[in-house]
């Protein structure tokens, strides 16, 4: 029962709140791709122990998507920030160096 | 044989005499007494049968770790099985019943299973199920159902009631032992919000028992002013007979509160669950007595020595006139010092060190106790309980050197901390030698939000079990969870008590009693008493190749039981250990897991029963339905009428007289659970022609389109009709279970993918009710209501809409058809629709107009060959599978599915395909029946060819109609298929084209 704070409505939110979107950054491929595009858009997810980025909707609440960076091990929330980037924001990245030196999670580092 | 002693009992008013019954005799016991040490008093040892061997079994301990004593409490609606003795509280007309036993308690034919306990080895139902199949279904099977199991579950609804509460709280503390109440005061003072809970109805804990003294104190003076000073203190809430259930992520708990279990005549809930969202939590759990293992431990007679000592001292109980004591530490001294107090003989005190050097046996000497160090027990005399004790040296393979009389056996193995709830939330244990236990590592907390620790760990439960440096590490843990929560407080927590100890001669570890204990000896020196696991099983795990613990506890069932191991774990890991030549702290522990006792499931569902278990939407209509007798279907979380059978009628027939009122009159239907979406913005197009196959930006305002979804798998998630309300409003209807969802995805796509795209969605479902009105006379009706725009068939064409006013209510009118005949969607806002309803009834009575429900509509889909989501669609089946090509637009760049659509599999002419099904002997498939084929698969199945998506009987045609999905099935026109059914013969059905009515479509353009 996780606690993230909705980067919308500023609500530290109760699991029970929200509504889990899976891994966070996908880029869509839509008909032009190749199969391995398709395929790693569609089923290829990253499962780490450790640092992670997920999509999550307030849902229960004001019904924005939001991404958490955080960590799958010891349960850390690195911060929050609003769905509507290609990459996280800089201040996220820099929390997450100062907790975890050399991280790395897929391209992002 | 146990009793009452003539005095003594802190906990116990013996002016309040309480009657209860056991296996219905009647007894009496005394306020404060626990349903255990009541029947202890009234001589009753013998309190159960066990699990697998039915060996019997009297109580071991005096808390929630009891394995043996659980009982069926109550009867009727109040009837609970499986509840532990030792916390039961005693109350006027408790109905106490032993378990796993026949006929009798003390006469059990199950133990007769004990006599073939060789047969009954660790993995017994593993290698059973090697054995022939036919052999476990007819005989091992009913056997072991007959014999295992604990108590019965309830045949009647509960009656009691339950309830939750959420609290968000700074600092939560588990525990209210002297630890606890130290750590609670610390926090307290250092301004941090508390709360203080203690699974017990009293507190304090062990600390009057083992007489512990307290900056000056006894342990009873200091507790009752430490009390006094917690009351007065605003930031502290102080709860009893509350347990500490479950720690979960960043700080969530659950408590089990037992408000009323043992006062039943009080009208308040009996229990409470509490969500607690706790800043820091303070774990200050204490420690449980570890049993030793001695051929026979498990007769009854055979106890914790601190349960011994609870038994006299709280409930003034003799458990026997004549004790053993049998211990590897100083501590069960004070037990044998005890009895020595309350008059009761100590036979002995057994000392498996090879010397009791420490004070407390320096005590028991000058009080004239027979102290024998280096000794153990051989084994047991006795059989239905303690008789008499064989003596051995504990450096021996149990040569018997004394045999001594005696009804009770005091037994302590050391002091494992509860570091259940440490663990629950993540956090790592290391093992200490020296005590010889695993304890809370401060290095390796739990963690909480902000990657910090959530969780202190106070007292005993850390490992320190002698009350100094106890309260020195719940002051800190206390101080340390006040400081987490910032230095804003600005508060200061005062001194830690000092607690005084006797010094102590270490304790030294021992596993197996006497030490060479031969195979015959290990196989009765049980480890874990409520799942029969004995010593020599977990050897046997061993020698079979389970290394890892977690498996060696699953083959074995060792720490499986109710109790969880609360008793067997540390004993377990150690005989494993030494089978495996591994040091204890390599083998590891098992997981702990919520709850850290059993949770009623009256308290998981709380007030969530009944009616509120789910809430029923409802549509505005819904209580005509009500009054007319609707045969109800539950949609989502709707309620739909099935049929509305008149007086007499079959539901069935109700079904056939609605669609054929509604083909040759008119019919009327409640279709507002329809989901309707409203899509808006200058994007909006742009939008719509990615979510639908179709393409809905070419669509006319004043016009319908019928649109399919798929997700980016490339599979049907829903359909419903599109209506463009004008230049950048469009109006989505959804199936009546796809609502949230759709909108739900739609929300998912605009916020995640396209954000820049302007277009909104509004959910209007619940705002607009929506009747169906269908059928030949159709429009009739509604000019009958004297509408405010023609209707008429060129003015209102097929897949048209319209605004307006019917019988004075404003209303939108669409044209479209899901029975076939001339249909008109209406509809109307929420609050004036009943009126409309109403309205059209009252006008539709010359015409015979019918209600009906969903399974008309449904029929008459299907005689129309119209798909249903949910029914021809399974997540796994795509518009092309159902025929439904015109409905893919070939022109768009791009929609979700498109990508998926064009992937091999998803092309393959091998799919199956939707076709209409007819038997050869006119009767009705059964749903979901599959299509067999020649040959068999790569598993030895036999082959299939289609199944079975849609069924009924059509009473437009007076035959059994059928839609499935058959293999290349619509270029199979004509063929015949098989459908095998269960207890008859095959049934035979020919492909056939799904539109089964009105193939041209006619009457609905009429
Ligand atoms: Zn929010």
């Amino acid at each position: 029962m996780l606690i993230l704070t909705c980067p919308y409505c500023g609500i530290r939110c109760d699991e029970t709140e929200l509504a889990a979107g899976g891994e966070a950054h996908l880029k869509r491929f839509g008909p032009g791709s190749s199969d391995e595009e398709f395929e790693g858009y569609l089923f290829m997810r990253a499962n780490p122990k450790g640092v992670h980025f997920e999509r999550w909707r307030h849902a229960y609440g004001c019904g924005k998507w939001f991404h958490a960076a955080r960590n799958t091990a010891t349960l850390e929330v690195y911060g929050t920030y609003p769905a509507q980037v290609h990459e996280p924001p800089q201040e996220v990245l820099d929390a997450i160096s100062t907790r975890v030196p050399g991280w790395r999670w897929k391209d992002v580092s | 044989m146990s009793r009452r002693l003539p005095k003594g009992g802190r906990l116990i008013d013996r002016s309040k005499s309480l009657g209860f019954s056991f296996n219905g005799k009647e007894m009496r016991g005394y306020a404060g007494d626990t349903l255990a040490s009541a029947l202890l008093a009234e001589g009753q040892v013998l309190m159960g049968r066990s699990f697998k061997h039915h060996r019997p079994r009297g109580i071991v301990a005096s808390g929630p770790e009891e394995p043996n004593a659980l009982m069926g409490l109550g009867r009727d609606g109040t009837f609970e099985p499986n509840a532990r003795a030792t916390t039961t509280e005693l109350f006027q007309g408790l109905e106490a019943r032993s378990q796993n036993h026949w006929p009798s308690l003390e006469n059990d034919f199950g133990a007769i299973s004990s006599m073939l306990s060789r047969f009954l080895p660790s993995g017994f139902y593993y290698k059973t199920f090697l054995w022939p199949r036919a052999f476990w279904k007819h005989v091992y099977e009913p056997a072991i159902r007959l014999s295992a199991g604990l108590g019965k579950p309830p045949m009647r609804r509960d009656t009691d009631h339950y309830e939750h509460f959420n609290i968000t709280i700074d600092v939560l503390v588990i525990g209210g032992g002297i630890s606890g109440l130290a750590a609670a005061s610390a926090a307290a003072e250092s301004g941090a919000d508390v709360l203080l809970v203690e699974q017990d109805p009293a507190w304090g804990g062990r600390a009057p028992v083992d007489g512990a003294r307290i900056d000056g104190m006894s342990a009873e003076e200091w507790i009752g002013s430490t009390l006094q000073s917690l009351q007065s203190m605003p930031n502290v809430r102080m709860r009893t007979r509350t347990t500490g259930s479950g720690i979960h992520d960043h700080g969530y708990v659950l408590l089990h509160e037992r408000l009323t279990d043992h006062a039943p005549e009080h009208s308040v809930p009996r229990h409470r669950l509490w969500k607690v969202r706790a800043g820091q939590v303070v774990a200050a759990t204490g420690a449980i007595e570890r049993p030793l293992s001695f051929a026979g431990n498990d007769r009854p007679g055979c106890m914790l020595a601190s349960a011994v000592r609870d038994y006299v001292v709280n409930y003034g109980v003799a458990p026997g006139e004549r004790t053993v004591i049998l211990t590897n530490n100083d501590d069960a001294y004070r037990t044998a010092l005890t009895l020595r107090e309350a008059g009761l003989g100590v036979s002995a005190v057994l000392d498996t060190r090879q010397q009791a050097t420490g004070p407390l046996a320096a005590a028991a000497r000058d009080a004239g106790l027979n102290v024998r160090p280096g000794c153990g027990i051989a084994g047991i005399v006795g059989r239905n309980r303690v008789d008499g004790v064989q003596v051995c040296r504990q450096d021996s393979d149990g040569e018997v050197i004394d045999v001594i009389q005696a009804d009770c056996v005091a037994m302590s193995g050391g002091w494992s901390p509860a570091t259940h709830v440490w663990c629950h939330a993540g956090g790592k244990l290391s093992w200490n030698d020296e005590a010889a236990h695993f304890a809370p590592d401060p290095a390796r907390p739990p963690t909480g939000v902000d990657g910090m620790a959530m969780m202190q760990v106070a007292g005993s439960a850390s490992g320190a079990i002698h009350s100094g440096t106890a309260l020195e590490s719940a002051h800190a843990a206390g101080v340390l969870a006040g400081k987490a929560l910032g230095e804003s407080r600005g508060r200061k927590a005062g001194r830690a008590p000092a607690g005084e100890d006797e010094g102590h001669q270490p304790m030294e570890p021992v596993w197996l009693v006497p030490a060479r204990a031969p195979y015959a000896k290990r196989a009765k020196s049980w480890l874990d008493f409520q799942n029969d696991v004995k010593v020599s099983d977990i050897e046997l795990a061993a020698r079979e190749g389970y290394e890892s613990v977690e498996h060696a506890k699953r083959y074995t069932t060792l720490g499986m039981a109710t109790d969880q191991g609360k008793l067997s774990n540390i004993n377990g890991l150690a005989i494993l250990s030494r089978e495996l030549g591994a040091p204890i702290e390599e083998v590891g522990t098992t997981t702990f897991r919520p709850p850290y006792v059993p949770v009623t499931m009256g308290a998981i569902a709380g007030e969530a029963r009944g009616e509120l278990f789910q809430p029923v939407r409802k549509t505005p209509i819904h209580e005509w339905h009500e009054a007319n007798g609707a045969h109800w279907e539950p949609v989502g979380h709707w309620r739909r009428p099935y049929a509305f059978p008149v007086q007499g009628e079959s539901v069935h027939d109700a079904v056939k007289r609605e669609v054929l009122a509604t083909r040759s009159g008119v019919g009327l239907l409640d279709a507002s659970t329809l989901g309707k979406l409203v899509v808006k913005g200058p994007d909006a197009a742009r939008f719509l022609d990615m979510l639908y196959t179709n393409m809905m930006s070419t669509l006319k305002p004043g016009k319908c389109r019928y649109g399919l979804m798929c997700s980016e798998n490339g599979f049907l998630v829903d359909d419903g009709v599109v209506a463009r309300l004008d230049g950048d409003t469009w109006l989505c209807h959804t199936t009546s279970g796809g609502a949230d969802r759709i909108h739900a995805s739609m929300e998912e796509w605009l916020q995640t993918e396209w954000w820049d795209w302007k277009v909104y969605v509004a959910n209007v479902t619940e705002q607009f009710a929506q009747i169906g009105v269908a059928g030949p006379r159709a429009r009739d009706l509604l000019n009958e209501l004297g509408p405010s725009m023609d209707l008429g068939r060129e003015a209102l064409s097929f897949m048209a809409w319209t605004d307006g006013a019917l019988g004075n209510v404003p209303v939108r009118v669409f044209r479209i058809s899901f029975s076939g005949e001339l249909s008109f969607e209406i509809a109307a806002p929420a609050g004036q629709a009943r009126a409309l309803w109403d309205r059209l009834l009252e006008a539709g009575r010359p015409l015979g107009m019918t209600p009906y429900g969903t399974e008309a509509l449904h029929v008459m889909r299907a005689e129309k060959g119209f798909i249903m989501i949910g029914d021809e669609t399974d997540g796994t089946v795509t518009p092309q599978d159902l025929g439904l090509h015109w409905a893919i637009s070939k022109r768009k760049d791009d929609f979700l599915g498109k990508r998926a659509q064009e992937r091999e599999h998803m092309t393959d002419p091998l799919r199956w395909r939707l076709v209409g099904l007819e038997t050869l002997d006119g009767s009705v498939l059964p749903d979901g029946a599959y299509a067999t084929d020649e040959g068999v698969n790569a598993n030895g199945q036999q082959k299939t060819q289609g199944r079975v998506t849609s069924t009924y009987y059509s009473p437009t045609l007076d035959r059994g109609i059928a839609m499935g999905l058959v293999e290349r099935g619509p270029d199979r026109m004509g063929e015949i298929l098989e459908f095998p059914v269960i207890d008859g013969e095959p049934v035979r059905a020919r492909i056939v084209n799904p539109v089964f009515h009105d193939p041209d479509g006619e009457k609905q353009n009429a």
